[in-house]
């Protein structure tokens, strides 16, 4: 298994690792019997996300994504963060290897799943503006 | 920082400088072919027959009964196609075998299966064993061979070899025995544990890759895998690898020598290991007792095998583990689902393979570096949160 040297890096000084106390949205993706799990915790203030943090249960490339797409949206407008795709996590981690996409995939999906909870909190109906959500493991097997 | 242990001996091993020293003349200055009529040739194939007698003495066989091979894969893939290729002239169209053996004996057998073949999978046991008797019970009229691994190479728990040799004895059924990870660490003699073949790798017990052996016993029929040449008596063509073959008598020779002793001492510093790592929380050894000198498989809870190898990486230790992620598919190890364990704990697995090279300051280092990287990694789990909350029972 050849990663990059940012996934190395996301893996091994993961940014953004923890928990909000009093999050405004919490989201979770993925299925502990497939090997991953991803849970996203955000701050958001006005329409901007202020504060992400994770926690992972998964391989590397599974916590690498998770630190990479927590970096990018971070301080992100929520519609902004939306637009986040897989795609543009595994650019910014300098690629990932084939069977490891699913990750990337999770990881956005965990933030598109704390936005859902979001809005949901805030008496917002999100699938309109969220989409749907699809159990990760639809997806990836 | 620059600390390298290296603690997955049971997927290779280091060559052995004197193994290599043994090998040289062949990749210089011999290179004749040993099927040449003339001196460089001639050599060569005394060179290959003392090799030969090397590990037959080994091996408690016959010197006519050690066949080369390229490796382990080819030895299991001849035994159980070139055995049964025969045997299905007589009536005899069913394979007996167990759940978790090594994908080279396990695909060879499926392959089997889409040809029209019978194959019984024997579950073993949760401690990783199977028993005589299950043995005896598949045992049918069409039985013609039993495929059964000396140890397995996951969990390295040691499957009671010679009793299921005579249960197939006395039945009049092939009983072959993938040896790979046995050969060189456990004390093995194929005429006394009534096995009648037997494959094995070199670059398991510090010889060189790409050489292996099947051992047949006389009197035992088989059809070539590999076609094309009269080397190996007719058996299976290819020009010997003399160099190889050289590397795996010298490898096969160092390795048998005060075998007992070697195992003994290196089972006491793998327990050492185990109780240590088993110190950590949530955490289970993976194979009964009856294991492998150098075998170590634990599954610690609520974190993922393949972000554990590379925190270990990270940290300069060498280790594998069952974890669909390092598997390449998405199921995790076979070995593990067959003893029982549920994904989430098969995922979490690491297996550290260990050899006598492995020295006491290395397995300290190893305990002090594990219950590190498992606290780190269950810090950011959120599997791992929810057992600590009570939010979600152990699986263990």
């Amino acid at each position: 298994m050849l990663y990059s040297q940012k996934v190395l890096d996301h893996f091994a000084n993961p940014r953004n690792v923890g928990e909000i106390a009093d999050a405004d949205g919490i989201g979770e993706i993925g299925n502990a019997k497939c090997g991953d799990i991803m849970k996203m915790y955000i701050k958001v203030s006005g329409d901007v996300i202020t504060d992400v943090k994770f926690k992972t249960f998964g391989c590397g490339a599974a916590i690498a994504t998770s630190s990479m797409a927590t970096e990018i949206i971070k301080g992100q407008k929520i519609e902004d963060a939306l637009k986040l795709t897989n795609k543009a996590v595994v650019e910014a981690l300098d690629g990932l290897p084939p069977a490891k996409i699913h990750c990337s995939v999770l990881a956005e999906q965990a933030i598109k799943a704390a936005i859902s909870d979001y809005y949901t909190k805030q008496g917002i109906d999100p699938t309109s503006i969220v989409g749907e959500i699809p159990d990760c493991c639809e997806d990836c097997h | 920082m620059g600390r390298f242990i290296y603690a997955d001996n049971a997927a290779t091993t280091k060559l052995s400088a004197e193994v290599l020293n043994a090998m040289m003349p062949y990749l210089t200055d011999n290179y004749g072919n040993a099927s040449s009529i003339y001196e460089v040739g001639r050599s060569a194939r005394r060179t290959v027959e003392k090799a030969r007698q090397t590990v037959a003495e080994a091996l408690g066989a016959k010197t006519n009964e050690i066949y080369f091979t390229s490796g382990g894969s080819e030895a299991d893939n001849w035994a159980i196609k070139g055995v049964m290729d025969i045997l299905k002239d007589k009536g005899k169209t069913h394979i007996i075998t167990t759940n978790f053996e090594h994908h080279a004996v396990l695909h060879t057998c499926q392959f089997m299966q889409k040809h029209g073949f019978e194959v019984t999978y024997l579950e073993v046991n949760s401690e990783g064993y199977v028993t005589p008797g299950q043995v005896e019970n598949a045992i049918t009229d069409k039985t013609g061979l039993v495929t059964i691994m000396y140890a397995n190479n996951e969990i390295g728990t040691i499957q009671p070899i010679s009793e299921i040799g005579e249960v197939c004895r006395k039945k009049g059924v092939i009983f072959h025995t993938d040896a790979v990870q046995a050969i060189g660490h456990i004390d093995i003699d194929v005429a006394k544990q009534n096995i009648d073949m037997l494959s094995l790798s070199a670059h398991k017990f510090h010889g060189p890759k790409g050489i292996g052996v099947l051992y047949i016993r006389n009197g035992i029929r088989i059809s070539n895998l590999i076609h094309g040449g009269a080397q190996e008596r007719n058996k299976r063509a290819s020009t010997e690898n003399v160099a190889g073959i050289v590397g795996l008598a010298r490898a096969i020779e160092i390795a048998t020598k005060d075998i007992d002793k070697k195992a003994k001492e290196i089972s006491e510093k793998r327990d050492y290991l185990i109780e240590n790592l088993l110190k950590i929380e949530n955490t289970r050894l993976n194979g009964g007792r009856n294991r492998l000198p150098g075998n170590i498989n634990i599954s610690f809870e609520g974190v993922e095998g393949e972000a554990l190898l590379l925190m270990c990486d990270l940290n300069g230790i060498c280790a594998s583990s069952g974890s669909a992620c390092t598997s390449g598919s998405l199921d995790p190890s076979h070995v593990l689902l067959a003893i029982g364990l549920p994904h989430e704990i098969a995922h979490g697995s690491l297996r550290l393979s260990i050899t006598e090279e492995t020295s006491k300051e290395d397995i300290d280092y190893i305990i002090e570096i594990v219950p590190n990287v498992i606290k780190r990694l269950r810090s950011m789990s959120p599997v791992w949160e929810k057992i600590e909350n009570g939010e979600q029972k152990s699986l263990l």
